[in-house]
C-alpha cells in the first residue's frame, strides 16, 4: 500500500481473511477518480461438471454437496429438484416439509457462523470473532449455540452435520420419527427467542453510508404466503418472472481474466443482486408475523438497499428458519415412503434454491439410462460477483478522502457483506487498493 | 491425568493426503483398545470441537500442520500454557481450524481441563493421495504418546 504519488494511490490486501475460500482484490484510484476494481478468485477450478459426467443421476446430491462444507444442503436440494425434474416426478407434503426443515438447519448454521464469528467483528472494530468473543462473550455463546442447533437440525433429518448422507433424489432414504423432531423443540424455541434479541443487537449497529441500485433476484415460492428456501419462480426488482428452466435463457456467465470463476449478469443487462437482502424485499410480506415484525422494527421497512445492512437482513432470516422450522416440524407426520420411485429417462431438468448466500442453479442433461451427460452449475458467489465490485467501486468513491488502512479495512468489510462463498464459486481473498 | 473424562481427538480429511494425519492417530489408539479412553474422529470444525470437549477432564487431539519442519516431526503443545502458534492453524481451506477453536474457547472459558495438542508435520495434502510414511509412522507415535497422557493415574 502507497500513498500516492502525483495522486496515485494504491492498496492492496494480498489475503482477504473472514471469507471462506481463497481470493484477493485490488483498487486502484487516481487522484478522487477510482480506475479500477477488481475481486479476483485464483483458487483453482475444481471440475465438478466434468466430473459429473459419465456418473449415475442419484449420485448428483451427494458429489456436488462436497463443493461445499457450509452450504451442503442447497447444493443437495438443487441437485435432487434437477434431477427430479428431468425424471418428471414431484415431492410434496411431508418430504418437502423435511427438505425444507434440513434446510432451515442450513441457513442457520451459515448465517450464524457469518453473522457472529466474521462479520459482526467489522461492526465492533476487532480483527476476529476470537477478539470479540473476549468482550462480547454473551453475544458469541448465543451464536455458538444457535449454530449448534442448526447442526442438530441437519444431523436429525440428514444424518449428520456436515455433508448430510440421508439426503436421495426422491427424496431422503428415511423419514425421521416424529419423536426425533420433538427432541429438538426446547432448544429451537430458545434459540427462536434468542434470535429476536440478535435482530435487536443488529439492528443497532453503526452502519458505514452506501445506497445501490441493484436489481435483486430471488426465488418467489409457489406456495402463496411463504418465504423462498426450497424452490419457487425466479423473480427480480425490474421483472424477471420465471421457472428454473428459464434460467438460461435470462442469465449468462463470462469469464473475466482476473477470476477463475465465472461473473454472472442478466443478459443484456447487467449486474444483479442474490441472497439475503434480494429475499428479503422481494418476499418480506411473506415471512412469518413474528420474523415480519421484528424487522419492521429493526428499521428494515420495504427494503434495505444498503449492503453494509445485510447483517440484520442475516439475523431476519435466522429468526424466521428457527421459526418456519418449529412450524414444520408442529405439522410433521412421518411420511409412508421416504422417497418418490423413480425410472430413468432421457431428459434435461433444472432445479434452483436458496443457499444462505443466494440463488443457487443447477441443470442437467441424462441419457436413457440415467447417466449424466452434462451438467452445469451456478454458484451463489460468482452471480454476486459483479455486485460486489460496484459495491467497492462506488464506496471507494464515495470515501477516497479516507486513509488508505481505513479504506482497506472497509472494502474487506464491503466484501464480507456478502458472506462470499468462493470455494463453492469456483472455486481466499486477497485485497489491494492501488492509488496511480 | 485424573479419574474423569479423557478424550482423544483425530482431526482430519482422509482424502487429502497427510491431512489424514490425526485420523490415522486416532485408529492406531483405538486399535489398542485404550481402556476408558473415548476416541473420536473430526473434521475440525471449531464449534464442533468445543462442544465435543465441553466437561472432559483431559483431551489429546492431534491434526496434521505444516510449519516447515520435516515431514513427520511431532509438536506437543499443552494450550494451557498460552495461545496456539499460527503456524497451527492448519492446512484447513475453512475459514477457522484447530487453532482458532483453541482460542475461542480460551476467550468463552471453556477449554477443557487439561489439553495437548499434537501436530502431526506433513509433506503433501494433495487431493486423493496415500498419505506419506513418515507420516504414519509419526501417528503411531501419537497414539502411544496419547495412551501415556490420557492413562489414569
Amino acid at each position: 500500500m502507497n500513498a500516492g504519488n502525483g495522486g496515485t494511490r494504491r492498496i492492496d490486501t494480498s489475503y482477504l481473511a473472514r471469507v471462506e475460500g481463497e481470493g484477493a482484490m485490488r483498487v486502484r484510484l487516481r487522484g478522487e477518480e477510482v480506475e479500477e476494481v477488481e475481486l479476483r478468485i485464483f483458487e483453482p477450478p475444481r471440475f465438478f461438471e466434468a466430473l459429473l459426467r459419465g456418473r449415475a443421476l442419484g449420485e448428483a446430491p451427494d458429489i456436488t454437496a462436497r463443493i461445499c462444507g457450509i452450504c451442503p444442503v442447497a447444493y443437495q436440494t438443487s441437485a435432487c429438484q434437477a434431477m427430479e425434474d428431468a425424471l418428471g416426478i414431484e415431492v410434496e407434503g411431508q418430504l418437502r416439509a423435511l427438505r425444507r426443515l434440513i434446510y432451515c438447519g442450513e441457513w442457520i448454521e451459515s448465517h450464524c457462523l457469518h453473522l457472529y464469528m466474521l462479520h459482526a467483528p467489522d461492526f465492533l472494530g476487532y480483527e476476529s470473532g476470537i477478539a470479540m468473543a473476549r468482550d462480547h462473550r454473551e453475544v458469541v455463546e448465543r451464536g455458538l449455540r444457535a449454530k449448534k442447533t442448526g447442526n442438530r437440525l441437519i444431523e436429525i433429518v440428514g444424518g449428520r452435520a456436515v455433508h448430510p448422507v440421508n439426503v436421495r433424489v426422491g427424496g431422503f432414504y428415511r423419514a425421521p420419527e416424529r419423536g426425533e423432531l420433538e427432541a429438538l423443540r426446547g432448544d429451537l424455541e430458545q434459540c427462536r427467542e434468542e434470535a429476536l434479541a440478535t435482530v435487536r443487537w443488529t439492528a443497532g449497529l453503526e452502519f458505514p453510508e452506501l445506497e445501490r441500485d441493484y436489481e435483486l433476484v430471488s426465488l418467489r415460492s409457489e406456495v402463496e404466503g411463504e418465504y423462498p428456501i426450497d424452490n419457487g419462480r425466479i423473480v427480480s426488482s425490474k421483472g424477471i418472472d420465471v421457472a428454473p428452466a428459464g434460467f438460461d435463457a435470462t442469465f449468462e456467465e463470462e469469464h473475466v481474466p482476473h477470476s477463475t470463476a465465472l461473473h454472472a449478469r442478466v443478459r443484456e443487462r447487467g449486474a444483479y443482486l442474490t441472497g439475503p437482502m434480494a429475499r428479503f424485499e422481494l418476499n418480506r410480506e411473506r415471512l412469518s408475523p413474528l420474523a415480519a415484525e421484528a424487522a419492521s422494527e429493526a428499521g428494515l421497512g420495504d427494503g434495505c438497499r444498503n449492503p453494509f445492512r445485510s447483517i440484520v437482513v442475516r439475523a431476519v432470516e435466522v429468526l424466521y428458519a428457527f421459526d418456519e422450522a418449529l412450524r414444520l416440524i408442529d405439522a410433521y407426520e412421518r411420511p409412508d415412503a421416504p422417497a418418490v420411485g423413480w425410472e430413468p429417462r432421457a431428459a434435461v431438468g433444472h432445479g434452483v434454491s436458496e443457499a444462505p448466500r443466494g440463488l443457487l442453479y443447477h441443470r442437467y442433461e441424462i441419457d436413457a439410462a440415467g447417466e449424466i451427460v452434462s451438467a452445469w452449475i451456478v454458484p451463489p458467489t460468482s452471480q454476486n460477483q459483479r455486485s460486489i465490485e460496484e459495491d467497492l467501486r462506488e464506496f471507494v468513491a464515495a470515501h477516497t478522502a479516507l486513509p488508505d488502512d481505513e479504506l482497506r479495512h472497509r472494502c474487506e468489510q464491503t466484501i464480507r457483506n456478502y458472506d462470499p462463498c468462493i470455494s463453492c464459486s469456483t472455486h481466499f481473498l486477497d485485497l489491494k487498493v492501488e492509488r496511480v | 491425568m485424573s479419574g474423569g473424562r479423557r478424550l482423544f481427538i483425530g482431526i482430519g480429511n482422509p482424502l487429502r493426503g497427510d491431512d489424514a494425519a490425526g485420523l490415522l492417530a486416532a485408529r492406531a489408539l483405538r486399535g489398542r483398545e485404550p481402556r476408558g479412553i473415548e476416541v473420536l474422529e473430526l473434521e475440525g470444525e471449531p464449534v464442533d470441537l468445543i462442544e465435543t470437549w465441553e466437561g472432559t477432564d483431559a483431551v489429546v487431539v492431534a491434526d496434521a500442520v505444516s510449519s516447515g519442519g520435516e515431514p513427520g516431526e511431532l509438536h506437543r503443545i499443552d494450550a494451557g500454557e498460552g495461545p496456539l502458534p499460527a503456524t497451527l492453524a492448519g492446512a484447513s481451506t475453512h475459514a477457522m481450524g484447530l487453532a482458532e477453536a483453541v482460542e475461542l474457547a480460551r476467550a468463552l472459558e471453556r477449554l477443557p481441563a487439561r489439553l495437548l495438542v499434537f501436530g502431526i508435520e506433513a509433506a503433501s495434502f494433495e487431493t486423493g493421495a496415500e498419505p506419506s510414511a513418515a507420516v504414519r509412522a509419526a501417528a503411531q507415535r501419537v497414539a502411544d504418546a496419547a495412551a501415556e497422557e490420557l492413562a489414569p493415574r
